[in-house]
């Protein structure tokens, strides 16, 4: 037996560790969908795809910005000392993966820019009438193209990955202290996107080949769970009771039914009827994958933070 | 360079909380906040059970994961002894720190900052014992150099049984407790 009493009462330690809650949740799942239409509109723009007037890579910009821009008022929301956020982009520390993170989200930004000059929209258009002399020369440059097309795959492959980093650098959460982390967000994200896309493509081809890709993630996600799992499940006492707060635990019913089961299984089913044209291609499937990836953020986050060292200990 | 740390005598701690009221009231620690705390741990089965009472804090780790995880560079090791710090004019209150804590030692001060022990480094530039050590009215914590071979924290450890706090988190912590 082991009893421990504390007389530590500190808001947001104690009882229950809670330090971040609905915002970073929603920061974490944003940016990796945003990561996701990155790499997906890059590829799309590397393939020579935006002299296609429907191309979703001429408006998935100025939506990855809009997303990426809630998903950063939302981790503003969630700092405790606002008005000296600027400190961050006055260091740059190596060792902390939000340090790269932040720097990672400014350069984010021009190349998603770089990206909407394609295809400005046209109330940009309006106020700012310079982008369409830029639009012009941007076209005109396959080098050019080339460059952005690289540059919004590789920030976007980056952006995706350091938010599964963020958390899985916290070694005193056993449950986030995984390597795993990072490509299960990036997957997560790419899967996210792709499902996005599926439902907001103008043609078939489009359509079609974001489903079959997001089968690819999915089941590549499903793949990254589990050895996620096995990762925490083989390691120590305190690694394997983080796994049980999701396998067996308090967030076991959320875990299985809405991550893996809504999330990951069921759309996987749907969208292989629809790609072998068995069934119709509905939003259904895809809507289903973004609110998984939403509910994997969730859980995930919640989880680590009840994930501990001290409690946990035999 | 001097490597501060403690040595808390388990077997003469009877949890009165001087140590906590004394940090208080040195260091402003808001209301609802503690920078130090009492532990009672019970171990071991009826009728053998076994009763430890700590004085717990930040443990001022030698290899302290909250430092690096900081993405302003507010938290820091002080050059004197080692102490680990925080810049409140530097925090941004993203509480990376906190989540990389194994001993949850740390908060948010309801000016938005993380804060947390700081060893009473004021009192300690000045000669002084930090604010606990100075009040303890069983004389159970001894603050010193653990780069002193001499030192009486260094003392202890040869001659007494003791044993640091979740040493398995491998952050090389700078409090131990006699047992």
């Amino acid at each position: 037996m082991k009893e421990l009493i504390s007389t530590r009462a500190n808001t947001m330690i104690d009882p229950v560790f809670h330090i971040w809650g609905w915002e970073v949740s929603v920061y974490l799942f944003l940016g990796g969908m945003v990561a996701g239409m990155m790499i997906i509109s890059g590829y799309f723009l590397y393939r020579g795809r935006q002299s296609d007037a429907t191309c979703a890579c001429l408006q998935l910009p100025i939506i990855s910005a809009t997303l990426l821009t809630l998903g950063m008022i939302a981790l503003f929301l969630d700092l405790e000392h606002k008005k000296y956020a600027w400190r961050m982009y006055t260091t740059f520390q190596p060792g902390s993966p939000m340090s790269w993170g932040t720097w990672i989200l400014l350069l984010v930004y021009p190349a998603l820019i770089g990206n909407m000059l394609l295809a400005p929209p046209v109330w940009i258009a309006r106020f700012v009438p310079v982008v369409t002399r830029w639009q012009a020369a941007v076209r005109s440059r396959p080098g050019l193209l080339r460059t952005i097309a690289v540059a919004n795959m590789a920030l976007g492959a980056a952006l995706g990955t350091y938010t599964g980093i963020l958390l899985s650098a916290f070694g005193a959460r056993p449950l986030w202290n995984s390597a795993a982390l990072g490509i299960l967000f990036l997957v997560s994200g790419l899967s996210s996107a792709a499902a996005f896309v599926h439902m907001m493509a103008k043609n078939t081809w489009e359509r079609e080949t974001l489903a079959k890709a997001d089968n690819g993630f999915l089941s590549l996600e499903i793949l990254i769970l589990g050895l996620f799992m096995i990762g925490l499940v083989t390691s120590t006492r305190v690694h394997i009771e983080a796994a049980r707060l999701l396998l067996s635990g308090p967030y076991a019913p959320a875990f299985w039914v809405f991550v893996v089961g809504m999330g990951i299984v069921i759309p996987l089913i749907v969208q292989s009827l629809a790609v072998t044209h068995r069934i119709r291609h509905t939003p259904v499937a895809p809507l289903f994958v973004i609110a998984g990836g939403l509910f994997l953020r969730f859980v995930i986050v919640s989880a680590g933070q009840a994930s501990h060292w001290t409690r946990m200990a035999p | 360079m001097a490597r501060y740390g403690m040595v808390i005598d388990t077997a003469k701690c009877v949890g009165c909380m001087d140590c906590v009221v004394a940090c208080k009231t040195e260091n402003n620690v808001p209301e609802g906040y503690n920078r130090d705390w009492i532990v009672y741990e019970t171990t071991g089965a009826s009728p053998s059970l076994h009763m430890e009472i700590r004085s717990e804090r930040c443990n001022h780790c030698d290899d302290p994961p909250c430092v690096p995880c900081c993405p302003c560079g507010a938290s820091h090791i002080h050059e004197r002894g080692g102490v680990v710090l925080v810049h409140h004019d530097k925090c941004s209150g993203c509480k990376a720190c906190i989540a990389a804590c194994p001993y949850d030692a740390r908060f948010i001060n309801p000016d938005g900052y993380a804060d947390k022990c700081t060893f009473c480094i004021h009192r300690v530039e000045r000669g002084l014992d930090p604010a606990c050590v100075a009040v303890c009215p069983t004389r159970c914590m001894y603050f010193g150099d653990f780069d002193d071979p001499n030192s009486t924290v260094n003392r202890l450890l040869r001659s007494r049984r003791h044993h640091a706090l979740i040493p398995e988190a491998g952050t090389e912590p700078r409090i131990y407790y006699l047992t």
